[in-house]
């Protein structure tokens, strides 16, 4: 069991090994959905069919899929730094607060180009914020960031509601909801922004915020690989002793990879509240800030790796919204069953296959 | 002698992939002595022991004790054969009692009680015997280092232990505690007790072992009786006569001072001095050189001199800029005034071994023209600029985008030497330039080092090669306990008396 | 007079009521944390127990049967975190965090395939449940004793025992374990399996002693209550008890205090004393009460060297 780690070809490590883990995971849950009596390979059939077999699928696939390129990218990067960020779950939450408070702050007075790039900082400010306080705390006291991550997301859960409950509640709503945006707080749907260059798609909850996910990409990679602070991020996430060396303040470096990392997580915030609900609501970003943590591993901590690890992630949480319609035995549930696989898989028991697979290439060498 | 050798080795061999770490070594520990094994870093004395004491499986030879072959798998065997070994890194749980400690693993029962109560005694009469007096109820991480290391002594005796085995254990003692070690182990030959010491402290071989083997490289290369011997013969012997490359050196013209020190000190939070009242300048045109055994001072006087660590006391001033405890500075701006800085540890410190050696070699220079133009940085750019450091340097194989660990040692240190003479900088702060470096690179890095300075660099060169001081430097300089003990013009320059500082034993 | 009594005694049970499922949850995770395997997981060991203990007793009609089953379910997760963190050195956190998600859909899920209540399990009767054994309105079942019962056996366990010693020793410093030829590897599989057992039981507290069956996300947050109960209480069983017995009063006075004015501050929000526990740890771990120092090697896979 002490055998040392020999790195595998670069093809297996990307490629191989991430699909093997996530077969293992589908066998995982073929043999739980036999169990409760449905042919797995028709749940599978029924899944797939649900992520893409319409267009109106595919849309709320994107949808989905948005909201797992912020989560994954907000962990990503705080990995490159070498944090461990659980705390996504708050920082969305909170994120979307800030968005949802700026809108009703202005949205009777902004038109909606001004409007939205104004709630978009705010969501990316307030989930900043909320990573700041367990950053600082790692960085200047010591405190362990995986703790104060988990206890923030809680009070954040607190504070939401709280402020539903008795601050931001609509007159005479009955359930703990904000008043409805005004036509300046709402991000256009793809449907009408396609529909206005002549494309015709089914309506989803597909939104512009999906462009914003894919500028995130690109600015994350460029910041990562391509900016002198992206490169004192990796390096202390590598090394920090180099890191000191090279010039850099371990602690303002924390700070900041932390503070991206929550600014990434808010935007869930922006495709839930001005994408779809067009209000603030509670418990939107639910599931969210985990499932990162998977996507990001099975992405490699990479925007393309994470593009597509997402992609997956939404089309089971689309297909899996869908099989739990078809199939009434199988409940939504389902997905987050997968989800919990999959994170075990890709990340606890991510180098099971290795010593196998190891074998496999020695043999064919 | 007739006697039956408490320990002897035959033929042990060792390696750790390419590394071949023990190369056929043979020896005997005679019963109730003490004897040395001494010899530099990395000559594997400390490999060696940890075979003996089941830390490792020699690849082939034979161990003997008490004349029995034996077989050595794990730390449990050398245990029930009454071996015990004191490790340089303590294997002490801080937040237990010494008690605790010592009754880890032999606790002699599910229950504690009877174990403790049974610990305590046997503690008393072992702190009678052998003078290892320690509070049995104090937590170890209260305890001093040396109490901490006795406390490691009688973890070994307590389970019965006959032959001990201590791994450089003066390493972390002030010369006080070193002393009491030294009256513990007297005590331990008196009742008996065979004591294997490795070190690179000539004082000590000198002051309390009967026998001494010295190792160099893998191999034993020399094996006398410590009254026969003398520190100068230990050290030539460590030292070893190497191929002393000649180097055509211009005779320097040594120009302005470009960085002096004063009155360094450095104090760390258990009060230890690491440096004490080091004084230091550095000459445009000249190499300084710094010998000394590791672990004497070297290793913070480059931190503090490259901006890692602020100094406790003095000062420093660099090029008109005074750095003093209450005006601290930091690497980047050591290096924007031109202070360059090779790493003593390369993997550790000076590269990342995850980085493509393109990104390595702008570690430090990530921020600068022309790798960065308005915080963005140019790819192409980074990627010329180390293609242009492995043709001047030779670095093989030329390719930007290789793993910085896929590198072999020389190569490495070559990129990270280009890289910080790239700048062409004004002082540049060398520490063990040809560490785990092939002889090609070695003649190489030397000469490159010699370039420099005749182009009016300031450099200083630290390394625990003597030879490679008395190559390089103009000016030699020797670190013992964290002082400058002695200064010598490298005409001048005698090995002997050298060795001898370096051990503690002469002053200039 | 009367009246007071009879409040207090109320709030007294109240507030062990609540506690006694993070009194277990944090005996159990002090075991594992000790030994030097964080344990985030808790939450999700406590959920599943909670589900098979109603299932079993539902389709049994036998409570120890629960109990019984809510013991597998946990060890079931507990030895899949030991499996994944000590045999294969995976990440611990990310482990605890897969259990914890894994759990929540798999409660559900079975528990609608197998009793079609959208995730519920059905209503038990008293027979089928624990129910008080003293006093009818405090709530006290066995288990409850139990709870009060497991911490100085905890702390007995710990302190006083060879094993206790070992486990320390291997969350502190495992290359001393190691070099004095202990297994590493096993301490911490007993350390897991340990924590395993008591999150069973207070799983099963919660479905079939506290409440009359098992739904959705019953466990509300209550592992990561015990989580922070054991870090406020610094890793040591008394303290991390009195740390419960806070959070529980906490949570008791919560709903008390709902429409309550206060002196000064007006209305206290409820979910303000809810954050309660979570910002206090927090408060600790900044060191701005006291200094909270974790096991030396908590969190850190053991590799041996060669």
């Amino acid at each position: 069991m002490s055998a040392p780690r020999r790195p595998l070809p670069a093809w297996a490590e990307i490629v191989a090994l991430p699909l093997i883990n996530i077969a293992l995971a589908f066998v995982t849950v073929g043999i739980i959905v036999r169990i409760i009596g449905v042919d797995p390979f028709h749940a599978l059939r029924l899944l797939v069919l649900g992520a893409i077999g319409s267009s109106e699928a595919i849309g709320y696939t994107l949808y989905y899929t948005t909201n797992f390129i912020f989560t994954g990218l907000a962990v990503a990067v705080a990995f490159h730094a070498g944090l461990f960020n659980i705390g996504g779950e708050g920082q969305a939450y909170i994120g979307g607060l800030g968005c949802g408070l700026a809108i009703l702050a202005f949205d009777r007075f902004l038109p909606a180009w001004a409007m939205i790039p104004l709630a978009i900082a705010a969501a990316a400010l307030f989930g900043a914020a909320w990573a700041a306080v367990p950053a600082w705390l790692q960085a200047w006291r010591g405190s362990h960031i995986v703790i104060t991550t988990i206890m923030f997301n809680f009070v954040a859960s607190a504070l939401m509601v709280y402020l539903m409950v008795n601050v931001l509640i609509a007159p005479g709503s009955m359930t703990p909801q904000s008043r409805n945006f005004t036509a300046s707080g709402k991000l256009p749907s793809m449907q009408e922004v396609l529909g206005a260059v002549g494309i015709q798609v089914a309506p989803s909850a597909l939104n512009l915020s999906i462009v914003l996910a894919m500028f995130c990409c690109v600015g994350v990679w460029v910041f990562l690989w391509h900016t002198p602070w992206g490169y004192e991020l990796r390096t202390m996430g590598h090394n920090p002793e180099a890191a000191v060396y090279a010039g850099t303040s371990l602690k303002r470096m924390t700070m900041l990879a932390m503070c991206l990392s929550g600014a990434l997580a808010g935007f869930v915030g922006v495709n839930e509240l001005m994408g779809v609900h067009q209000r603030i609501v509670l418990d939107f970003q639910a599931g969210y800030g985990f499932a990162g943590i998977a996507v990001a591993l099975m992405g490699r901590s990479h925007p393309l790796g994470i593009v597509l690890a997402a992609l997956l992630f939404g089309a089971l949480q689309q297909g899996g919204a869908e099989l739990a319609f078809d199939i009434p035995t199988i409940t939504r549930e389902m997905v987050v069953v997968i989800q919990g696989l999959i994170i075990l898989f890709s990340g606890a028991l991510a180098h099971l296959p290795r010593p196998w697979l190891q074998s496999l290439l020695a043999r064919r060498a | 002698m007739a006697a039956i050798p408490a320990i002897e080795l035959q033929g042990i061999q060792k390696s750790f992939g390419t590394v071949h770490a023990v190369r056929g070594v043979s020896l005997r520990i005679e019963k109730g002595a003490i004897t040395g094994i001494v010899g530099e870093n990395g000559a594997g004395k400390s490999t060696l022991m940890s075979i003996l004491y089941g830390l490792y499986n020699a690849d082939a030879g034979e161990i003997r004790v008490e004349g029995r072959a034996v077989r050595m798998e794990n730390p449990r065997d050398a245990i029930a054969h009454g071996i015990g070994m004191v490790h340089q890194h303590f294997m002490l749980v801080g937040t237990f009692t010494v008690l605790e400690n010592l009754v880890l693993g032999a606790e002699g029962g599910p229950l504690l009680a009877g174990g403790l109560a049974a610990a305590r005694a046997e503690l008393a009469r072992l702190a009678r015997e052998y003078g290892l007096i320690v509070d049995p109820d104090a937590l170890v991480a209260d305890l001093s280092v040396g109490e901490q290391q006795r406390v490691e002594i009688l973890k070994v005796l307590f389970r019965g232990a006959r032959i001990l085995i201590l791994d450089e254990p003066s390493a972390v003692l002030t010369p006080q505690e070193t002393d009491q070690l030294f009256r513990i182990l007297a005590a331990l030959k008196q009742r008996g007790v065979t004591v294997v010491l490795i070190t690179h402290k000539l004082r000590e071989i000198m002051a309390v072992t009967d026998h001494v083997y010295v190792m160099r490289q893998g191999q034993i290369v020399a094996d006398r009786r410590t009254a026969d011997t003398s520190p100068e013969e230990l050290a030539e012997l460590m030292v070893g006569r190497k191929v002393l490359m000649q180097l055509d050196k211009a005779p320097k013209q040594p120009g302005e001072v470009l960085l002096q020190a004063e009155h360094l000190t450095l104090i760390d939070d258990r009060g230890v001095r690491l440096l004490d009242d080091v004084d230091l300048a550095l000459r445009a045109g000249e190499i300084v050189g710094i010998a000394g055994v590791s672990g004497n001072g070297q290793t913070e006087l480059l931190q503090v001199l490259s901006g890692i660590r602020a100094p406790t006391g003095g000062k420093l001033v660099v090029r008109g800029r005074t750095i003093d405890p209450r005006h601290p500075t930091d690497p980047a701006e050591m290096r924007d005034l031109g202070v360059a800085h090779v790493p003593e540890d390369r993997l550790r410190q000076g590269m990342v071994a995850a980085f493509q050696a393109a990104e390595t070699s702008i570690l430090g220079y990530q921020e600068l023209e022309p790798f960065c133009h308005h915080y963005l940085m140019d790819g192409p750019a980074v990627g010329a600029h180390c293609a242009q450091l492995m043709e001047r340097f030779d670095v093989r194989p030329r390719s930007p985008g290789l793993r910085s660990s896929s590198f072999s040692g020389g190569n490495q240190q070559k990129l990270v030497l280009a890289r910080e003479m790239a700048r062409e900088p004004k002082v540049l702060l060398v520490g063990q330039p040809t560490r785990g470096v092939d002889i090609g690179a070695i003649e190489f890095i030397h000469r490159e080092l010699l370039r420099s300075r005749d182009q009016g660099c300031a450099v200083l060169v630290i390394s625990v090669e003597l030879d490679e001081i008395l190559a390089l430097a103009d000016r030699i300089l020797v670190m013992f306990a964290g002082r400058i003990v002695g200064e010598v013009p490298a005409g001048r320059a005698d090995e002997r008396a050298l060795g001898l500082m370096m051990a503690g034993a002469g002053a200039a | 007079m009367d009246e007071a009594f009879s409040f207090i005694f109320l709030m007294f049970a109240a507030t062990l009521r609540v506690a006694t499922p993070l009194v277990l949850c944090a005996m159990g995770g002090l075991f594992s944390e000790k030994s030097g395997i964080v344990d985030v997981g808790l939450e999700g060991k406590m959920l599943m127990a909670a589900f098979f203990a109603a299932a079993t007793a539902a389709v049994t009609g036998s409570a120890w049967l629960g109990v019984a089953a809510a013991i597998a379910a946990a060890e079931a997760m507990a030895l899949l975190h030991g499996f994944a963190c000590i045999t294969w050195r995976g990440n611990q956190v990310v482990s605890g965090v897969a259990i914890n998600i894994l759990a929540a859909g798999l409660t559900v899920v079975l528990g609608a395939a197998w009793f079609a209540r959208g995730g519920q399990t059905p209503a038990l009767e008293s027979d089928q449940r624990l129910m008080p054994l003293f006093f009818p309105r405090a709530g006290d079942s066995i288990l409850v004793y139990l709870a009060l019962a497991s911490v100085p056996l905890t702390w007995w366990l710990i302190a006083r025992t060879r094993f206790g010693l070992r486990l320390r020793a291997v969350g502190e410093m495992p290359l001393a374990v190691d070099a004095a030829g202990i297994s590493v590897a096993w301490l911490r599989y007993r350390a897991v399996l340990l924590c395993g057992l008591f999150a069973g039981l207070a799983g099963a507290y919660l479905s079939i002693a506290q409440n009359a069956g098992f739904s959705r996300d019953m466990t509300a947050g209550q592992g990561f209550i015990a989580l922070a109960a054991i870090i406020f209480g610094k890793w040591r069983p008394f303290p991390a008890f009195g740390a419960c017995l806070i959070f529980g009063l906490l949570d008791a006075v919560a709903i008390r205090l709902q429409g309550v004015e206060m002196p000064g501050m007006g209305e206290v929000p409820v979910q303000l004393i809810q954050a309660l526990p979570y910002l206090l740890t927090m408060f600790l771990l900044a060191g701005f009460i006291g200094r909270a120092v974790a096991p030396k090697a908590a969190g850190v896979p053991y590799e041996k060297e060669h």
